[in-house]
């Protein structure tokens, strides 16, 4: 009988024990099970090399450090919430409905927590309504089109980074600034949303802060052009004191080559709303005297602070190359979603769904290695920031890039006020700009 | 106004230089071998890739004389599309001639895809400057208007070509053997032209034109991804202008285009972007096979 018992003992407690040990892991997998991200950006084609890559080097490295708990605080724990961060790398390229094919795997097939990613406007248009339509939880990370929250109230799409008029805004309060006998300026933009709607802002504020100033040759060619000969004699032939470009990459860098070549910029200011991410590779070859914008207070036109003390140096260790905007824009969209998550999840006490994450990210306000945001318009989505331009000076003696003579513009100063478009703020006066 | 015409003329010529140093190649291929050939985009981004890597090696750290920078990118960009011409030609090419003309321009299609990929296995994603040899070109006054020796450079270049073309069609044996391939591949073979060896020449030739093209655009622009799409597009309107397969036909249709693009940016830029498309709607609608293609009866 006793022996009987001992057995009877001994058999229920390797039972327990082997439920304990199958117990144990799955309780401790469940624990650590990751949050999967899914991060979209331009890996090949054109707009890789300026944009695409950084964004994806900046996700690598702050997702590496965001793991190892070892940004700076509020960010130091581990990861979202203590769950570490599998992150995804997915190509934009393509055409609009390759993006959202793609977008739709990564929610349906690889069940990611959330996408951030997109550097194209017209991605950016062509997934939102995805997103809205499967409530998958996306961070717009690089493109500019104010439309996303201006067409329709958004639930589970956000964009920390604000949108371009920002730029173009801030573009032409800096111009007017320097450069106060300006009679008449010029603008050449690529032939498409970003172009257009870039100098429709950059137009308009003009004609609100200095009405007596002309527009001179308003040139818009093909997106990639490459061959900017006939614009460059126009643009020589013509009377501009100033020229106002939101060129990027390839044309950017192909369009300082020409005109350098014919002394273009001996005989007008450039304004270069994206100049930032170009002044690494161009170096020398960017004019002296060129107002350079990066989208935000990002690379050398970012405030001091600890935090981008912390994401230049990892950034630069890494990469060996300082951070431009684009991979300041996915670390300030990575860190929005981090603080927005770790919200939802202390007030779920469990992982947080995207709804509550939805409902902490509204509105939320927190500090990035580009400064302060505030996630503002679009009810809350969209996100604004100051703003800086200066002009660029190039150090012989240290060979490197610098951006002197900068000047800082509020967030409120340059972006529209909350619930109205940017379009109608612009011709309407700008009405409500706090700029002291 | 005087100032205009001018600026028309000079933007004009620079552009038709810079189509047709592309076209030439592309059309060669095309009237030989009747091959549409959609990794000639692949040559002009391997050749503009090798100049890059060419200005690097002989500009850096180095003091040397610039014409020699350019002579050195033109030489190892055209022995890029000499290698490359070969293997795909002996390669894959030849394995699909007598099929279909869609088969082969979707052969050439999926072939600028792989090459695409392997420009990012070779050069990485970055983007690559060779702007060396167009700085030290310099530039001349013309009052207002200043011009950038290198672009004439590029029109010198584009009248070489095209005369040398002409002269190698009409005067030299080869150009012969070319011209009766042209005219009819079977008669010629019947005639005793090795048709294999013109075709691979021809080939090799158009892929080196084609990298030629890439390198000397390599100081004007930033070889990045992607560049060799832009040009196939505008290649193929030029061709398509002059006619398929005629040398002529890409000298008046890239003149054609290059005139017309410069007048549109100087006076209506609006339509910058609509007027070579628009140029090439308007011409095949009056002549469908190209300027200097006539119309022929289909063979059953």
């Amino acid at each position: 009988m006793s022996q009987t018992s001992s057995l009877a003992r001994l058999s229920a407690l390797l039972a327990v024990s082997s439920l304990a040990a199958v117990m144990a892991p799955a309780h401790a997998q469940q624990a650590a099970a990751p949050v999967k991200l899914g991060i979209v950006s331009f890996l090949t084609g054109p707009a890789a090399a300026p944009f695409g890559i950084p964004g994806r080097n900046g996700a690598e490295i702050v997702i590496e450090s965001l793991n190892a708990g070892k940004a700076p605080a509020p960010y130091n724990q581990v990861g979202l919430g203590g769950a570490k961060i599998e992150a995804k790398y997915v190509d934009e390229a393509g055409s609009a409905a390759n993006t959202v094919t793609e977008f739709r795997n990564l929610v349906q097939r690889d069940q990611v927590d959330a996408v951030v990613g997109y550097v194209s406007s017209g991605s950016c248009l062509a997934v939102t309504p995805v997103a809205e339509e499967l409530k998958e939880l996306t961070v717009l990370y690089d493109c500019g089109t104010p439309r996303i929250f201006e067409e329709k109230p958004r639930s589970y799409v956000f964009r920390v980074s604000p949108h371009a008029t920002m730029d173009n805004v801030a573009a032409a309060r800096y111009l007017l600034a320097k450069k106060k006998n300006l009679k008449s300026y010029s603008g050449i933009n690529q032939n498409y949303a970003w172009g257009q709607d870039s100098w429709r802002d950059f137009v308009g504020s003009m004609k609100v802060l200095a009405p007596k100033v002309t527009v001179d040759k308003v040139l818009f060619p093909k997106v990639f052009a490459g061959e900017y000969g006939a614009e460059i004699s126009t643009l020589l032939t013509s009377k501009s004191q100033a020229l106002h470009s939101s060129f990027y990459d390839g044309d950017l860098e192909a369009f300082i080559y020409q005109e350098q070549a014919r002394g273009l910029d001996k005989r007008m200011t450039m304004i270069l709303t994206t100049g930032e991410a170009a002044i690494w590779r161009m170096k020398d070859k960017m004019p002296n005297g060129t107002i350079i914008g990066g989208r935000g207070q990002n690379g050398p036109l970012a405030p001091k602070s600890a935090l981008n003390d912390w994401f230049q140096k990892i950034y630069t260790d890494r990469y060996n190359t300082p951070p431009t905007y684009p991979a300041y824009q996915m670390a300030q969209s990575l860190l929005g979603l981090k603080l927005a998550y770790e919200k939802a999840q202390k007030g779920a006490g469990k992982k947080p769904t995207a709804e509550q994450i939805a409902a902490s990210f509204k509105g939320l306000e927190f500090d990035a290695p580009a400064g302060h945001f505030k996630m503002a318009l679009g009810d809350g989505h969209q996100g604004i920031s100051a703003t800086a331009y200066g002009t660029y000076r190039f150090d012989k003696k240290t060979n490197t890039p610098e951006i002197v003579d900068i000047v800082r513009y509020p967030a409120e100063c340059v972006n529209p006020p909350p619930g109205m478009e940017a379009d109608a703020w612009i011709k309407g006066g700008m009405k409500g700009a706090k700029c002291n | 106004m005087l100032l205009t015409v001018l600026s028309i003329l000079t933007d004009g010529l620079a552009y038709a230089a810079y189509l047709f140093i592309i076209a030439i190649g592309l059309t060669l291929i095309f009237g030989v071998m009747k091959i549409l050939n959609v990794a000639h985009g692949s040559f002009y981004a391997f050749g503009a890739y090798g100049a890059a890597t060419a200005v690097g090696i002989y500009f850096n750290g180095h003091d040397w004389n610039a014409a020699g920078g350019f002579l050195f990118m033109i030489l190892l960009a055209m022995a890029i599309g000499l290698v490359m011409g070969l293997i795909l030609e002996r390669g894959l090419l030849r394995l699909v001639y007598g099929k279909d003309e869609v088969v082969i321009v979707l052969v050439t299609y999926a072939v600028f895809l792989i090459l695409e990929d392997m420009v990012v296995l070779i050069w990485g994603a970055q983007s690559y400057a060779a702007y060396q040899p167009m700085v030290a070109a310099g530039s001349i006054d013309l009052g207002d208007l200043v011009l950038s020796n290198y672009d004439i450079l590029l029109v010198v270049l584009a009248a070489f070509l095209a005369a040398l073309a002409y002269w190698s069609l009409k005067f030299t044996r080869y150009g012969r053997l070319l011209t009766t391939v042209i005219f009819d591949r079977e008669v010629a073979a019947a005639f005793g032209i090795n048709v294999t060896v013109v075709y691979t020449v021809t080939f090799l030739v158009g892929a080196m034109l084609g990298a030629l093209s890439g390198a000397v655009m390599a100081p004007k622009i930033s070889v990045t991804l992607g560049i060799g799409v832009e040009v196939i597009v505008l290649a193929f309107a030029v061709v398509a202008i002059g006619g398929m397969g005629s040398i002529e036909g890409a000298l008046v249709g890239a003149l054609i285009v290059g005139i017309c693009r410069a007048a549109a940016v100087h006076l209506v830029p609006q339509i910058e972007l609509f007027v070579i498309y628009g140029v090439m709607a308007i011409v095949l609608i009056v002549r469908p096979y190209g300027l200097f293609v006539r119309a022929q009866p289909r063979r059953i």
